[in-house]
């Protein structure tokens, strides 16, 4: 609207001002800091500081046998432990090369998918937030809250779950978890509803988010955008349809993309709209799951101690911001010689000043809220 | 229904006329008996909105509230007025709290700022009625001065952020000041209308020419759409949602009270809520029939159809209380309004100003005009 008016008006250009938003900043998500400059409220400039939250975890792992970096990969990313778990799971399994029962997969994949409705929720409750809006957070935070008790029956924790653990899982699923997990997707199909009224269709929120910090598809590809904030841009990607893993090929689902509804491809609402449309699929997937989930063992024959053959392994997976890749290389040891965990929310971030640019720090948050970052994750 | 008294001075020159004291020492009363009456309504109305407001925002949140604090012994246990005295205790807590003045800071204008705001409402209130009879002054520039005096505040608001020395706090204050200098112009052009049809600044006027044709609101199709600019400008005129961009939690912190605390973070608040208050009394004033009750709604002097003694439902009391309830009516679409919708940007706010309300509010103007030379 006004703001390409505002941005060709190089004849009133002032002094520019920087502005640090954070590390103490609501609606940078974490400790994050931006450094941005500022030509009245627009914004010319944008530089990322992170490093706020870097707790070592890399080489941590170096010390740490197999089993003890579960909890470790838990605390990256804490708005989907039970994602980081599944990822550095299947890089483990991958580097022993071993089969897991088929009712382990199904549990994963439950779980999984649960997991990414859970944290889609908090990912749209504080995109409302950003743009100003209070009570979807609310909102989105109390049905998170059902998510997460169903975990809590399942495993006893509620947030850093240390529950999906390399060659299986921690506690087989009880029948009345499947009962209230049915209970809560009946609940939450209505509930859906209720967020496109009081988000999607409101014009306030349209008008704050439509054509507001596009990402170009090539751009994002160059930048290693993953997850939904590339989808956004219309580019069908989706590692459990493009290189499946697990179970995930044997389910029906879509990969919602971006298609510029409201506004331009690749815009805020695009994004935003893209996980909302990837909570049903993840509903779809988790009751196709319950329906045919078989019986058997919750654990794979594994060895005592974990001690792989010497050599390396890349394994990638599908989290609920993008694509997690674990790099680990092993010398025969029960301890990993190195880890190195490909953060899809630090790739998304470094969009962050390209496509800020131009925009006003208003729009700042919104892009960034767009983008759901979580800073345990990029900081590792 | 012949009025009690004229406004609170008249009455107080009336009382006054027959004590023989000093005439500076009367003079002294009747400006502080007033200023009393004042702060307790914008004390009052400040507890009991901000508890409303948290009530509003937490039913519409699926949250009960504030349940615990209740007044001398009395909570309402699970009952949904359970925490009906936190607001008297949140007002105690910013009270005794700590007040910090940043180092870097401008002292003197720092300290100035809270108060000028807090004049700025607190003036306002002397143009405000209640009821009929129940003003401070009734003078014959009443919404004059009103929307004079409530844009005072703004001084204030530049000079808090100014002197904070804080970049969120410049960013706000240069945003309120913008906001606000721009929203004056749709409301004042809104109540021009009605200036226009009744030919008098005079609030117990306006609503005297209500009871003797109807309410204002539907006078005409235009005066509908008055109200509509005029009170969704007074939303944006006291800085809520979807118009809160000064204070926008999310952009700027707090916007320009980022580096106020306790007592004078308590005057800025109490000023908000006394700023709606304003704004919706003079809505109902204006538009909504003032202190007179629904059945008025439209005057049929031909049509004797409600009986006389239906009008027993008018009068002082009643007066005051169906203006509260217009008003407090209005202040709860506001909080539905903060509890709904997210915030614009700045320059979508500035558009909606100068390219949508401002066109309107002229075109309005013109239309009415032909509207009373026709009929």
């Amino acid at each position: 609207m006004g703001i390409d008016n505002l941005q060709d008006n190089s004849s009133i250009k002032a002094d520019e001002m920087v502005l640090n938003m954070g590390p103490q900043h609501p609606s940078t998500h974490g400790v994050l800091r931006l450094k941005i400059h500022t030509d009245g409220e627009i914004v010319s400039k944008i530089d990322p500081i992170m490093g706020y939250l870097h707790r070592c975890f890399e080489k941590h792992c170096e010390n740490l046998s197999y089993e003890q970096v579960v909890p470790f990969v838990d605390r990256c990313d804490y708005l989907a432990s039970m994602h980081m778990d599944h990822a550095y799971s299947l890089a483990v399994e991958k580097l022993l090369d071993i089969e897991l029962p088929e009712r382990v997969e199904y549990i994963r994949v439950i779980i999984a998918e649960l997991q990414r409705i859970a944290s889609h929720l908090v990912a749209i409750g504080t995109f409302g937030l950003d743009v100003g809006a209070i009570t979807p957070f609310t909102w989105t935070i109390s049905d998170r809250e059902r998510v997460i008790d169903l975990f809590e029956a399942l495993c006893g924790a509620r947030l850093l779950y240390n529950y999906i653990w390399p060659g299986g899982v921690s506690h087989d699923l009880s029948p009345k978890f499947i009962d209230r997990t049915i209970e809560f997707l009946d609940y939450f199909d209505k509930k859906y509803d209720e967020y496109n009224e009081l988000l999607t269709g409101n014009p306030i929120f349209i008008e704050r988010t439509a054509d507001v910090g596009i990402i170009p598809a090539d751009v994002g590809v160059d930048y290693g955008v993953t997850g939904p904030s590339l989808r956004g841009s219309g580019v069908d990607y989706d590692l459990r349809k493009t290189d499946p893993y697990s179970i995930y090929e044997k389910f029906e689902f879509e990969v919602p993309v971006g298609k510029g509804e409201m506004g331009t491809v690749g815009d805020c609402w695009d994004r935003y709209w893209v996980r909302m449309l990837e909570m049903k699929e993840s509903m779809k997937i988790v009751r196709q799951a319950i329906a045919s989930i078989p019986d058997g063992d919750v654990h794979a024959a594994m060895p005592k101690r974990i001690r792989p053959k010497k050599g390396s392994v890349y394994s990638r997976y599908e989290s609920a911001r993008g694509d997690v890749g674990f790099y680990i290389i092993s010398n025969g040891k029960n301890v990993p010689v190195r880890l190195k965990m490909r953060s899809p929310a630090f790739c998304n971030l470094s969009i962050l000043s390209e496509v800020a640019e131009g925009w006003m720090i208003s729009d700042v948050c919104t892009i960034l809220g767009s983008l759901d970052i979580v800073l345990g994750e990029i900081d590792r | 229904m012949s009025s009690v008294v004229g406004s609170l001075n008249e009455l107080l020159v009336s009382l006054f006329s027959d004590i023989s004291l000093d005439v500076s020492f009367l003079f002294l009363l009747a400006v502080i008996i007033p200023g009393v009456v004042i702060f307790l309504i914008m004390t009052v109305n400040a507890i009991v909105a901000v508890y409303m407001e948290r009530k509003v925002s937490a039913f519409m949140q699926d949250r009960l509230g504030p349940m615990e604090v209740g007044i001398f012994g009395f909570k309402g246990g699970k009952k949904f007025w359970g925490g009906i005295g936190q607001t008297i205790a949140d007002a105690i807590k910013l009270l005794v709290k700590e007040d910090i003045i940043p180092n870097d800071a401008d002292r003197f204008l720092m300290i100035l700022a809270p108060f000028i705001i807090f004049i700025g409402a607190f003036v306002t209130f002397i143009g405000v009625p209640f009821s009929e009879g129940l003003i401070i002054s009734d003078f014959n520039i009443g919404i004059l001065y009103v929307i004079a005096m409530s844009s005072v505040g703004v001084i204030g608001i530049i000079l808090a952020g100014w002197s904070s020395n804080n970049k969120w706090s410049l960013y706000g204050a240069m945003r309120a000041a913008a906001q606000i200098i721009s929203y004056e112009i749709p409301i004042g052009l809104s109540l021009i209308l009605v200036v226009i049809v009744v030919g008098s600044l005079e609030m117990s006027e306006i609503v005297k020419w209500q009871a003797d044709n109807r309410w204002f609101i539907i006078h005409s199709p235009f005066a509908m759409l008055g109200f509509f600019i005029f009170f969704i400008s007074g939303v944006a005129e006291t800085n809520r949602v979807p118009f809160d961009i000064p204070e926008a939690e999310s952009e700027l912190v707090a916007g320009w009270m980022t580096e106020y605390s306790g007592f004078r973070w308590a005057l800025f608040f109490l000023s908000e809520y006394t700023n709606m208050l304003i704004v919706c009394i003079i809505a109902s004033v204006v538009f909504l029939g003032g202190w007179l009750s629904p059945f008025k709604i439209i005057n049929l002097p031909y049509v004797d159809i409600i009986p006389d003694s239906f009008f027993i439902l008018d009068g002082f009391y009643l007066g005051l209380f169906w203006l509260l309830i217009k008003a407090i009516f209005l202040i709860f679409v506001m909080m539905w309004f903060r509890w709904t919708f997210p915030r614009l940007r700045v320059d979508q706010l500035m558009y909606l100003c100068w390219k949508v309300f401002i066109p309107f509010a002229l075109g309005n103007l013109v239309f009415i005009c032909i509207w009373e030379l026709l009929f």
